[in-house]
């Protein structure tokens, strides 16, 4: 208002050469433009469904029993469940390995990208050539050669590979101990889910602490000293222990006990894990070198030690550069998972997009659903990776 | 060297070498700093300056001869390099604070993680040292949102909350804009009115004139001659020494 009162002279142009209206303009065109065409897409998609086909689109059909079986399950599943049930089959196997496979491809990768930045020259070419091979091969073709030279070639059960544990390496899959609980497990489990409270308090009760006095203490390291203590005198509290080691034990031609995994799964996740864990190097090496020398030295000179250094100075800045990247390499790993109907596994693409597809012939119903539960998968994990990259941005200007 | 020239020499440097691969850069490298004394290092770039000084924090570490840094001998005893980088602060070229920490962040992280200062106390100190560098309305920014030379202050003032006794400057101006190198010298000119002991690598010789106890020009990895400011300025007796006063003045 008082700008215009200083300029009376700058009148308003016609409306076809103000900026501001043009801008206005020309987004309602493209945001018409768009939705016209795929409002074109799906009438004409339903229209040729219904009228060709004789299939309007309709998710009834996953009420309707699936009638096949699945190779694995976390969940209790049978040939006359659901092909809603079968999806949740499906979906969990995908859950299962893609958090598996993020948490163990961290730890490699971190581990991986740090011994890349060794000046010990053997570590330093270890690393340098297990990132250059495993980033270069397609990761269909590694799955399929991890599975099959070496998770599907395992013995016959008579000649089993027999690891300390036992872990049972067969044909038969991998059979490693387990825990069984015993009567006092469903206590237990509320003493761990106290002592998860109690660790979140002692976090907090840390956190206010760190901060009143400047020296923050790791807190991730307090959050599992004081919840692995609660479980250790928890157990021991217990007139029982809550859970027995159960062994697998070599019974006719298979073995007995313990738990079970399939070679499919095995040769899957640690295909996955491997495989992302060569990118998840790179992207830890390039965030630490991505700190300028001049940091390090400063922070020396104050006197701290190598170790504050790392901690106080290296790490917080290195994390800003390896977030976003960090973040795609996740949203990779999730969705190559579905790289398993080639190996064998049972995942969510395996299941929906190859049993039930060929079994309803409802490919837009099984399609949507298969590809929404990927980007819901894929947009949580970008939100909160976002969410925690905010937080640790840094402020200029 | 008698026992008191020994109390005196805060900064004893005896015959150090150092080599990069083959380069050579410190020659057999002798300089004694009194305490409160102002030295300030002169010299063509590559001369081996900033190497000098940042051999005495153990930033770089020398081959041969000796240095021992107010009665602490520097050597691969990892306690003594701890002891002697406690005692000296050290202000660089790029500023290099940590873009993360806000100002005051960047004063207090080492009074409370090397001294194990109380928060409250290592904040009362930095404000002191920010109102006495002349910026104590900018502590809860971050670098980023400064000018240089107010970050230069700053960065001034996080080495001094350490309380050193010696202060190590590697070229404090030369990375900013004219305007803003006063405003620095000034606070580095009442540093060494406040009888700080200094060891300065700078290209200001308006700075080296009015300020330094003694002046240092190097060469080719060799402190070539040693004097006070008038001798320097008026009576240089090396043909190099003239030769490079020529070519700045």
């Amino acid at each position: 208002m008082q700008q215009r009162a200083i300029h009376p002279s700058q009148e308003r142009p016609p409306f076809w050469r103000d900026e501001r209206v043009l801008s206005v303009i020309s987004q309602i065109v493209v945001v018409g433009i768009v939705v016209g065409l795929l409002a074109f897409f799906y009438t004409n998609m339903v229209s040729s469904l219904r009228e060709q086909l004789g299939v309007p689109i309709d998710y009834g059909f996953l009420k309707q029993t699936a009638g096949f079986d699945i190779g694995e399950s976390l969940i209790s599943y049978s040939r006359s469940d659901t092909y809603a049930r079968a999806f949740l089959v499906g979906l969990l196997n995908t859950l299962q390995v893609a958090v598996l496979g993020i948490v163990f491809a961290t730890i490699l990768g971190i581990i991986i990208g740090v011994m890349r930045l060794s000046t010990n020259f053997l570590v330093n070419r270890i690393a340098t050539a297990y990132i250059e091979f495993l980033r270069n091969v397609p990761l269909l073709v590694l799955l399929i050669f991890w599975a099959q030279a070496v998770f599907f070639k395992l013995p016959r059960i008579k000649e089993a590979i027999i690891l300390p544990g036992p872990i049972y390496l067969s044909n038969r899959g991998i059979a490693i101990p387990w825990g069984i609980p015993t009567e006092t497990w469903p206590t237990y489990t509320r003493i761990l889910l106290g002592g998860l409270v109690l660790a979140i308090i002692v976090t907090i009760v840390l956190r206010e602490r760190g901060k009143r006095t400047g020296r923050m203490p790791i807190l991730s390291l307090w959050f599992l000293v004081t919840l692995i203590a609660v479980g250790i005198i928890g157990w021991f509290v217990l007139p029982q222990p809550p859970l027995v080691l159960d062994r697998p034990e070599l019974v006719g031609f298979n073995t007995k006990g313990g738990r079970t995994l399939s070679q499919q799964f095995m040769a899957l996740l640690s295909g996955l894990v491997i495989y992302t864990a060569a990118f998840i190097a790179e992207v830890v090496r390039a965030g630490i070198q991505s700190v300028s020398k001049g940091q390090r030295e400063a922070a020396t000179a104050l006197g701290l030690t190598p170790f504050q250094v790392l901690r106080l100075v290296i790490f917080p800045q290195a994390l800003r550069v390896i977030i976003p990247p960090l973040t795609s390499q996740y949203l990779n790993l999730t969705k190559n998972s579905s790289l398993a109907i080639a190996i064998g596994y049972p995942d969510l693409f395996a299941v929906a997009g190859n049993t039930i597809l060929n079994q309803t012939g409802r490919a837009v119903e099984v399609f949507s659903l298969v590809m929404g539960i990927y980007l819901f998968f894929s947009l949580t994990t970008s939100l909160f990776m976002n969410i925690y990259n905010r937080r640790i941005r840094l402020v200029e200007r | 060297m008698s026992g008191q020239a020994q109390q005196d020499d805060i900064i004893i440097l005896q015959n150090v070498n150092k080599w990069f691969g083959e380069f050579h850069v410190l020659r057999d490298i002798n300089l004694n700093v009194k305490r409160q004394e102002v030295v300030v290092i002169i010299g063509p770039s590559g001369s081996g300056k900033s190497t000098l000084i940042r051999c005495i924090n153990r930033l770089e570490e020398h081959q041969s001869g000796e240095i021992i840094v107010d009665g602490i001998p520097l050597t691969h005893d990892v306690r003594n390099i701890e002891k002697i980088r406690s005692e000296t602060g050290m202000v660089f070229q790029q500023f290099n604070l940590f873009p993360h920490l806000t100002v005051m962040e960047n004063i207090t992280l080492a009074p409370i993680h090397v001294r194990k200062m109380k928060k409250d106390e290592a904040e009362k100190i930095a404000m002191e040292l920010l109102e006495r560098v002349g910026i104590p309305e900018q502590a809860q920014k971050y670098p980023g949102q400064l000018s240089g030379g107010q970050q230069q202050r700053v960065a001034i003032a996080r080495a001094l909350a350490m309380r050193p006794k010696i202060m190590l400057f590697d070229e404090p101006t030369s990375a900013l804009d004219p305007e803003m190198i006063k405003e620095v010298l000034d606070v580095m000119q009442e540093l060494a009115e406040s009888g700080m002991t200094m060891l300065v690598v700078t290209h200001e010789m308006g700075f080296a004139k009015e300020v330094a106890d003694r002046i240092v020009f190097m060469d080719s990895g060799e402190i070539v001659e040693v004097g006070t400011p008038e001798h320097f300025f008026t009576n240089p007796q090396h043909e190099r020494t003239k030769l490079f006063l020529s070519q700045i003045l």
